[in-house]
């Protein structure tokens, strides 16, 4: 016989998070640590009395910060609610009530006092000056605030919420909260920053004196000059959205209607933005076509022309992003190419069309959707792009490349970094809003899972030699460049001295001997550590936020769903540079104090990487059936017991995807990363382009690959792994047609 | 293992006016009420998109109903989740959890209801016995045929002892022969525990055959509810008639009542039956296709439209003058030609009167 959780009186989850609560509250120190928050010197350096390292409680005691005081009351009044059944209407009355004004006094405080007092004049013309300050929250005030989160959602869930279920109700609760922290909350301070004066105080002409400033939209290149970042981005991202498009569908066409017989080696190509850095294809790029490149050497001396700078600018970074992109257009492209019914393709021919006008009145329309695809997510892509423009840009501004500009030179603007980034964002987020409302509904090119059991048509003549030409072109092409940063990371000087030589991984990486033991004396290790620790510790995190959400929005029907799954998908739409410039901003002062942290690289890598284990996770739990959690619902199991015991490990081969995907994406990650980094955290990509701009070529490169290595063992590793599982679940139970 | 062995627990189930809307507009139940009583098997039957697979699942507590109450035993359970009722279900698709074995599988929910360990894998065990699956706990439930994986999702389900046992179209995914041995174990597992068993499909022969009782539903709503010979021999209404078992609907006259037996008039030819309470005047009846006679002395002409032989009988169309019906024929050495003209006649008992039809 089955006891109903309702009824009964001793709430295991309930206790644990008022314990929590408690511990944030009289145990663990309230402000940040100033030595990181890893490290434990505060236990002996005067803890729990020291100002610095007290618990709220002490300090209260102490006489001292008394605006944390009414904590203590949304702290008390769940002991009350502790005898009572959930049924009982005060047991969520209370929760409910303490829950949310214990948050909301937390949230309040830290923002209302900071390093200066109160932070808004209102507030000190209201209780005079404080006289007092505070810095950012640390520990205590984490722990207490997802107590009082998780104590507010138990009382929402009592009240009969997605029928009471407590953890998905908590689960909905911290995903929206921590997306609201971490990617509203940035942008909504830098677009404040945008209408920040020079004197501190709020206009909206500064803003639109920034917005109209010649730099944005200038038309200058139409008589000599120069034009406005915007309009250099938005060319720039057209051109290269729409050759990354065709070059994807050429791609496309020729794995799956030519009869090529080397296909395995395309898709292997699909790899290879994954796994570079993005601004390496620059590098390659330089050896070939820079002032020393080869090529241009060659031709300079065949013809006896001065080598010149045309790299440098929109042709270079067209063609960088082009190589670095089509990967991903092709990607898309081949499920689009393929999605395409073949029956429907067999008839049109039986209806006596050739194969070129079934082609052209069949499949192509058929493929609309998904070209409009690719070329939205090239454009994005291009947008948000930051290396490669940053490497190669020379005179041409591009808005990403502004955008740090404006924050590390010597200009230091805050405003106009913010109001470049609100540009930005303004183009990306249009194409994201574009291809969701244009596209999300519109696919025609579904696969049903009934026996399609015809073949794909080959290419009408007339249109295979032009796409094998261009495909073949390309395809040698994006070989050559990688072959290139291999051999050049053996080269002595580039153009100067082609003597083959290990100087540079010397440098980078080389190990000493002392009487300590090793001493990892190559001047990478440093970063090449930190990047390895930091991307380690984001993946766990990134996976498991993914793949929540991915269960709430699969698995759960709630209220504001459709929103929910528009904010954590957002992310994905906002350029690095973006993140970087809003994360400076926001997180710089209390009271969420993690600049120049590790933690702040983390949290970046999560919600830049956020979508990517979402959209795994949504992939493959849409081919679970849903009737197993619902048996296991039926059978007694309670939702959290269902995640844990039926969901996650039917996932174990996504789980892993999205673990090393988010690891290899925040070891090439540089746009967002390069805001971020501080002394102590130095990561490889911001090392490597340091190197750059010190035109140190042959150690960036070696980097690089280096790099470029370490991730493919990563990715082979898990093909390995992801292949093997699917073999042991090959004749599983399959799920709804 | 006497401890070991598995009760039922059966309890009734009642439905109070419980209406189910979907989104702003969609009504899948529309102010049904209705009991089962404990240690009975109830249909629920009805063509697809009917709200039968709705009423299930709000019983399994994986819907909530909009309105209304329901209430299993004595205990309204209207708002309890599915983990929090005493109810197991059997899936269409079976829903076996492909990483855990059989055993695990069958001993999953014993897990959640505070069994030790030890006797969980006795009951389990128990319950493999019971469907006949004795040794093929190791097994993975993609090692099994689509049968015994059909058993292992009933004995999951039978060995938490719940108070109703709900199935959704549990024979859908088996082949023809093995449809008839499945509902046979079925239904005798039924009556040895004693176990309530809501039972949907929208098949009429598999509910005439394993029912106590059936409902059946028509556009959100229940149409009839009757033991399988009530619905078949007295359909309350065309839709009835129609859809438990084939039925010509033909238009007669009622002559006259006497004492609960009507006399009636169908193109001349004259027949009784019971009045089923309708005056004199045009009414409806339903005549099944095998109470059709063909060549009765007084009976009414009908035009031979189509003759199919079939094997075991003879299938006929025949054009009448109120339209076409639907006759079969177990002579099928001396057919009729097509283009013939026959005198048709009823068998006896077989047509009902259509109450308001």
């Amino acid at each position: 016989m089955r006891k109903a959780a309702s009824e009964a009186t001793t709430h295991p989850v309930l206790i644990f998070w008022i314990a929590a609560g408690w511990v944030g509250y009289v145990l663990l120190p309230w402000y940040g640590v100033e030595d990181g928050f890893f490290s434990f010197g505060w236990l002996t350096g005067g803890y729990p009395f020291d100002q610095d390292y007290a618990p709220a409680a002490f300090l209260i005691a102490q006489g001292e910060k008394l605006w944390l005081a009414p904590m203590l009351l949304a702290l008390i009044a769940p002991l009350v609610v502790l005898r009572l059944r959930k049924t009982d209407p005060p047991y969520s009355v209370v929760l409910i009530l303490a829950g949310g004004f214990g948050f909301s006094w937390l949230m309040a405080q830290g923002f209302g006092i900071g390093i200066r007092g109160f932070n808004y004049d209102w507030l000190t013309a209201i209780f005079g000056e404080l006289g007092d300050r505070q810095f950012g929250m640390g520990y205590g005030a984490l722990i207490l605030a997802s107590s009082f989160l998780f104590l507010f959602t138990q009382g929402i869930a009592a009240r009969g919420a997605i029928n009471g279920d407590v953890f998905v109700v908590s689960a909905i609760g911290g995903v929206i909260v921590i997306v609201a922290t971490f990617v509203f909350f940035p942008i909504a301070r830098m677009l404040i920053a945008a209408f920040i004066t020079d004197d501190g105080g709020y206009a909206i002409g500064a803003f639109l004196s920034k917005f109209f400033d010649d730099r944005l939209w200038g038309l200058g290149c139409f008589w000599g000059a120069r034009c406005g970042a915007a309009l250099n981005s938005l060319f720039m991202a057209i051109c290269v959205a729409t050759l990354t498009t065709l070059l994807g569908l050429a791609f496309a066409l020729v794995v799956t209607r030519s009869g090529f017989r080397f296909n395995r080696w395309l898709r292997a190509l699909t790899v290879l933005p994954i796994i570079t850095p993005p601004f390496v294809i620059s590098l390659a790029l330089i050896l070939l076509f820079g002032l020393s490149g080869t090529v241009t050497t060659f031709f300079a001396d065949l013809f006896g022309t001065q080598p010149t700078r045309w790299l440098y600018g929109l042709p270079g970074i067209m063609i960088a992003q082009t190589l670095a992109y089509t990967p991903i257009a092709f990607l898309v492209m081949i499920g689009v190419v393929e999605g395409v019914s073949p029956s429907m393709e067999e008839a049109a021919q039986t209806l006596r069309a050739d194969r070129w006008q079934t082609f052209k009145t069949v499949s192509l329309p058929l493929m609309r959707p998904g070209l409009a695809n690719a070329f939205l997510l090239g454009f994005i892509e291009s947008m948000a792009d930051f290396g490669n423009p940053l490497v190669l840009g020379g005179n041409y501004d591009v808005l990403s490349t502004e955008i740090f500009f404006a924050i590390v030179g010597a200009q230091y603007d805050q405003g106009r970094a913010a109001v470049f980034a609100i540009v930005l964002l303004f183009f990306t987020l249009s194409a994201f809003f574009a291809q969701r409302r244009w596209l999300g509904k519109r696919s025609y090119t579904t696969v049903t899972g009934k026996g399609d059991a015809g073949v794909h048509p080959l290419m009408p003549r007339r249109l295979a030699w032009p796409v094998f030409a261009i495909a073949g072109i390309w395809g040698t092409f994006t070989v050559i460049v990688y072959g290139m940063i291999v051999y050049g990371s053996f080269v002595e000087l580039w153009g100067v001295s082609n003597t083959l030589t290990f100087k540079h991984y010397i440098t980078a990486f080389s190990i000493g001997f002392t009487e300590h033991g090793l001493h990892w004396s190559g001047s990478a290790w440093d970063s090449f550590f930190t990047t390895i620790f930091i991307a380690a510790t984001a993946a766990p995190l990134t996976a498991a936020v993914g793949l929540v959400t991915a269960y709430l929005l699969t698995r759960q029907t709630f209220r504001g769903k459709d929103s929910f799954e528009f904010g954590t998908m957002l992310s994905f739409a906002i350029p690095g540079t973006v993140i970087g410039v809003s994360y400076i901003l926001a997180f710089n002062v209390p009271p969420i104090e993690l600049t120049g942290t590790g933690i702040i690289l983390v949290v970046s890598f999560i919600f830049r990487n956020m979508p990517v284990g979402v959209r795994a996770g949504i992939a493959s739990m849409s081919q679970l059936d849903k009737s197993l959690d619902e048996s296991s619902l039926t059978l007694g199991a309670n939702s959290w017991q269902t995640f844990r015991r039926v969901i996650l490990p039917l996932l174990r081969p996504a789980i892993l995807a999205a673990l090393v995907f988010s690891f290899v994406r925040a070891m090439t990650a540089i746009s967002a990363v390069i805001f971020l980094v501080s002394a102590q955290y130095n990561m490889a990509t911001s090392y490597i382009i340091g190197r750059v701009e010190n035109n140190d070529y042959g150690l960036a490169i070696a980097y690089a690959t280096t790099l470029i290595f370490v991730m493919l063992t990563a990715v082979a590793f898990l093909q390995l792994i992801v292949g093997r599982t699917q073999i042991g679940r090959r004749t599983q139970f399959v799920t709804g047609r | 293992m006497a401890d070991t062995q598995i009760t039922g627990k059966a309890a009734p189930v009642s439905f109070r006016s419980v209406t189910k809307v979907y989104g702003r507009e969609v009504t899948a139940v529309d102010d049904v009420s209705f009991d089962v009583e404990a240690g009975k098997l109830v249909t629920l039957l009805g063509p697809s998109g009917c709200g039968k697979t709705t009423m299930l699942r709000m019983i399994a507590g994986l819907e909530m109903v909009t309105t209304g109450r329901i209430l299993i035993g004595d205990k309204d359970v209207t708002i309890l989740p599915a983990t929090d009722r005493d109810v197991s279900m059997v899936f269409q698709s079976y829903a076996l959890f492909p990483h855990m074995s059989v055993l695990e599988n069958v001993a999953y929910g014993l897990g959640f209801s505070g069994f030790p360990k030890t006797e969980a894998r006795d009951r389990a065990l128990a319950g493999l016995d019971l469907v006949g699956l004795k040794g093929y706990g190791d097994r993975l439930p993609s090692e099994l045929s689509g049968g015994q994986q059909q058993r292992v999702a009933v004995a999951r389900a039978l060995v938490l002892e719940p108070q109703v046992l709900l199935f959704d179209e549990p024979l859908s995914n088996l082949d023809a022969k093995l449809r008839r041995q499945v509902r046979e174990d079925i239904r005798s597992i039924q009556q040895d525990l004693g176990l309530t068993v809501i039972y949907v499909t929208h098949d009429q022969e598999e509910a005439l055959a394993v029912s106590d009782e059936i409902v059946v539903m028509r556009n959100a709503q229940i149409a009839q509810i009757g033991t399988p010979r009530q619905l078949y021999d007295a359909p309350a209404d065309a839709f009835v008639a129609d859809f438990i078992g084939e039925a010509n609907l033909i238009p007669c006259e009622i002559l006259s009542v006497e004492a609960d037996t009507a006399e009636i008039a169908v193109d001349g030819y004259r027949y009784r039956l019971p009045s089923r309470g309708l005056p004199p005047g045009p009414a409806k009846m339903a005549v099944r296709p095998s109470r059709i006679v063909l060549g009765v002395e007084g009976g009414f002409t009908a035009t031979v439209a189509r003759a199919t032989y079939v094997g075991v009988h003879m299938e006929y169309s025949l054009e009448t003058s109120f339209g076409s019906i639907f006759a079969v024929h177990d002579d099928v050495y001396d057919a009729h030609d097509i283009g013939s003209e026959v005198k048709v006649g009823f068998k006896s008992p077989g047509p009902v009167l259509i109450p308001g039809g």
